[in-house]
């Protein structure tokens, strides 16, 4: 009987280590999950407060502007039919571009999108596939007027990355 | 002409394969001699013809033919030869080709070195093989045939990415590939074995040179390719936690376990089932890798949807290959047996937690990579799943697996008592504790990360040392230097890879917890302090590359009074694709980096102030050094004398029992 009771030991502890793993994944999991929405949706406020999230589109011709301090950017992220101010402070990707697709990661703190990355992908012809999404939506559901969202405040820090 | 061979070539490869994957196999199950011994020939033949076809390619890379689709659109007259050949595996088509080249390679080498297996198993292993070329093959004659012509032809190609135009690119892919395909013998062994329903400790021994192997090279090509980011993205990152990293990572934590699973099998005879199992799923993740890749549903599911047909061919292999192999195990893994006991506190106890943890670390890489494909695949929305995701869960999965690694080589197989094992590892541990305390204080800065992550780096060097000494000991010899020749050369590479570990996690550890970084204007002139460190921006030139132009920055280091020489960062712009590009400058040190990237010029006025990047990264060549330790270890595990001895003393018997088992077949 002994050695049969440690083997079902054994297998009631390896079982609870692998729920433990489990639980410690699925709650890792859940916390870092970072949802991707459009400047329209943001616009109807469907984008969480105080947590991060993703906004993509195209960068508004004309609407990148470097702030004083030489590091921090500030630029409209559009999908045509709405449109978010960035904030973001770093060095921008090799791809970044006027008028090219563009996906940012961060918060909203005022209105305001605070940026903590801004992806652009390695290849001239290449949209990033949300960007070119939130677009297509967009222009789907006829909203071409373009308006502003945002009104400006200046953020005194942008993200950290 | 040379294309049309090439492709020619392609397909007599595919009729090859056919019958390699399918005569054989049928031999070794009908017992007929003389249609296993066509497992050999098909091999080699194979080979021959996959090479000349990727010959007839290289070919036509190096005399420009931009009558050839796939050359046109990856490379450029203006190339230099050595990206022109690299850019044979810059593409889609042309890194199947590769794969398909290191898989007959792996076949070739099989069918080389095997003459000590009986006839049936290399039959069965062979004929695996040859079906997992004729996916492959098919693959690309049907959806992706680098020889598709362009007509008329281009006036010149549209070059290489620039990105793919350095010496890391080179060697980074067919490193990659070695490993990701040389899990498939290790796969092609455990089929074979659930087909013959025969598994002990010998096949354990067949088996176990070709995965470490395999397992070293992957080791290997995933260390070039973070080294390679490291470098080439410009922006001092090592690890991005990128579906296209976790696809080579994935595989890489499944033969990990693999490779340890295959250790118990050998010495024990245990973990049989669990061993089979292991090698079915590390290449069902290479080929799952090679699926997300390949088939292009990282890029967008939806245009996976639009054309479709690539991805549709991978995922249907894919279901085949793994509902087949696990079908297989179902039916016939009762015959392979579980193998012998062991009690609580063992040796292969702790190989057994050790390898669920990683089995555990691989699922969740799986979980993290795969999820957000579903949730846009079935319209859910769109989400990322960021690198915290993954450092969160590994930190904790990871550190008992670190720690085990101090405590399994110490313990007996079968029964191994814990107060034992404690009283020999104690001054291990009170060192390595000593350490984690006062070791982090050094970098100016005590924090209970960094701590941590020394404690579990240094105690499994210690503890390799004392299971060395306790080794030694046991060991009978005259001096120290015949007790140390007395030892195996696997067990030098056991510790080789785990101090490979130990150096990998310092270099983790101490970028984490000491990295710096710092965003500036700098103007010609100017200079900016980090770390210790003063950065001084003295001048901007334009320099003209072979198919580039760049801005380069001259910057002068110094650290205190002393000088560290000049650092040249560059912006380029390449001629053919206009795409600019971040060539960081990197002074490389024993105990860091520095790091200096060029942003963008800014203000209109003043055109000679950038936004400068500039890193300190303490031990970050450890990372990548620690992967060197560890794939070292692979080799000379494989280069053990008793893989040799076996196939000698083998090799002598065997042809005997072939005659008569020929003689029988034919009679």
């Amino acid at each position: 009987m002994k050695p049969r009771h440690r083997r079902i030991a054994l297998i009631v502890a390896g079982v609870a280590g692998l729920a433990v793993a489990a639980a410690l994944v699925l709650s890792a999991f859940q916390q870092n999950l970072v949802f991707f929405f459009t400047p329209t949706q943001v616009a109807a406020n469907e984008a969480p407060q105080g947590r991060a999230f993703r906004v993509g589109g195209m960068v508004e011709a004309g609407s990148v502007k470097r702030q004083p301090d030489g590091v921090t950017v500030h630029f409209n992220v559009t999908d045509t039919a709405k449109t978010i101010q960035v904030a973001y402070k770093g060095v921008l990707p090799d791809l970044f571009r006027e008028g090219k697709g563009v996906v940012t990661q961060g918060r909203l703190e005022n209105g305001m999108f605070v940026a903590s990355e801004v992806l652009a992908k390695h290849d001239e012809n290449y949209m990033p596939p949300e960007a070119a999404d939130a677009m297509k939506k967009a222009q789907a559901t006829n909203q071409k007027a373009v308006s502003t969202v945002v009104n400006a405040p200046s953020p005194s820090s942008a993200g950290n990355r | 002409m040379i294309p049309e061979l090439g492709q020619f070539a392609l397909i007599l490869a595919l009729i090859l394969a056919l019958a390699q994957g399918t005569l054989p196999l049928v031999g070794a199950a009908r017992g007929a001699q003389s249609w296993m011994n066509l497992a050999r020939p098909a091999a080699q033949g194979q080979f021959v013809f996959i090479a000349i076809a990727f010959g007839c390619l290289t070919y036509s890379f190096v005399t420009n033919d931009f009558s050839v689709l796939y050359v046109a659109s990856n490379s450029n007259s203006g190339l230099p030869l050595q990206y022109r050949i690299a850019g044979v595996w810059g593409g889609h088509e042309g890194s199947l080709l590769l794969w398909v080249l290191m898989l007959s390679l792996w076949t070739m080498a099989v069918s080389v070195f095997s003459s000590h297996l009986p006839d049936d198993i290399i039959a069965r292993v062979l004929g695996v093989l040859g079906l997992i070329s004729v996916g492959f093959l098919s693959f690309m004659l049907f959806t992706s045939n680098p020889f598709d012509r362009l007509l008329p032809a281009a006036m010149d190609g549209r070059d290489l990415n620039p990105l793919l135009q350095d010496f890391g690119m080179v060697i980074h892919p067919p490193m990659l590939y070695m490993g990701y395909v040389g899990f498939s013998v290790a796969f092609a062994f455990a089929i074979a074995a659930l087909l013959s329903g025969r598994l002990d400790a010998t096949w354990a021994r067949w088996s176990r040179p070709w995965t470490t192997l395999a397992w070293a090279f992957l080791t290997l090509g995933i260390a070039l390719g973070s080294w390679w980011a490291y470098y080439e993205l410009g922006w001092g990152g090592w690890w991005f936690w990128d579906p296209v990293e976790n696809a080579s990572f994935m595989p890489w934590l499944m033969g990990t376990a693999l490779i340890h699973s295959l250790a118990v099998t050998e010495k024990r005879g245990s973990f049989k089932s669990w061993t089979v199992l292991l090698a079915i799923f590390a290449f069902a993740l290479s080929l799952l890798g090679t699926f997300l890749v390949r088939s292009g549903v990282l890029t967008s599911v939806h245009a996976f949807a639009t054309d479709p047909k690539r991805g549709v061919f991978i995922l249907a292999f894919l279901v085949i290959v793994i509902g087949g192999s696990l079908a297989l195990f179902a039916w016939r893994a009762h015959r392979v047996g579980l193998g012998g006991r062991f009690e609580v506190v063992s040796r292969e106890s702790f190989l057994l937690t050790n390898n669920v943890l990683l089995v555990v670390a691989a699922g969740s890489v799986l979980l993290g990579t795969l999820y957000p494909l579903f949730i846009d695949a079935l319209g859910l929305g769109k989400l990322s799943v960021g690198p915290p995701y993954f450092e969160t869960v590994f930190v904790p999965l990871m550190a008992p697996a670190l720690f085990l690694m101090g405590v399994g080589p110490m313990a007996r197989w079968k029964q191994a008592s814990l107060p034992e094992i404690a009283v020999r590892l104690k001054w291990a541990f009170a060192v390595s504790v000593a350490g984690a305390l006062l070791l982090p204080l050094t970098m100016g800065k005590w924090t209970p990360l960094a701590s941590f992550g020394l404690l579990l780096a240094l105690w499994i060097v210690a503890s390799s040392i004392t299971t060395l000494l306790s080794r030694l000991k046991q060991t009978s010899g005259i001096s120290v230097g015949a007790k140390l020749r007395a030892q195996s050369r696997s067990y030098y590479g056991m510790l080789l890879a785990h101090v490979g570990v130990a150096v990998f996690v310092v270099g983790v550890t101490m970028v984490k917890s000491y990295e710096a970084e710092k965003d500036v204007k700098l103007a010609v002139g100017e200079s900016v302090e980090l770390g210790g460190y003063i950065f001084r921006f003295d001048a901007l030139n334009d320099v003209k590359g072979p198919n580039y132009v760049a801005a380069r920055g001259t910057f002068t280091v110094t650290h205190g009074a002393s000088s560290l020489g000049m650092m040249y960062p560059e912006k380029r712009i390449y001629n053919v694709q206009k795409n600019a590009m971040t060539e960081a400058a990197i002074n490389t040190g024993f105990t860091r980096d520095l790091y200096v990237s060029l942003g963008e010029p800014v203000g209109a006025t003043d055109n000679k102030a950038w936004v400068v990047r500039v890193q300190v990264k303490p031990f970050v060549d450890w990372i990548w050094g620690g992967c060197v330790l560890m794939a070292m270890g692979g080799l000379l595990a494989v280069l053990d004398r008793r893989y040799r001895v076996a196939a000698r003393t083998r090799a002598e018997t065997v042809p005997a029992i072939n005659a008569t088992g020929g003689a029988a077949t034919a009679g």
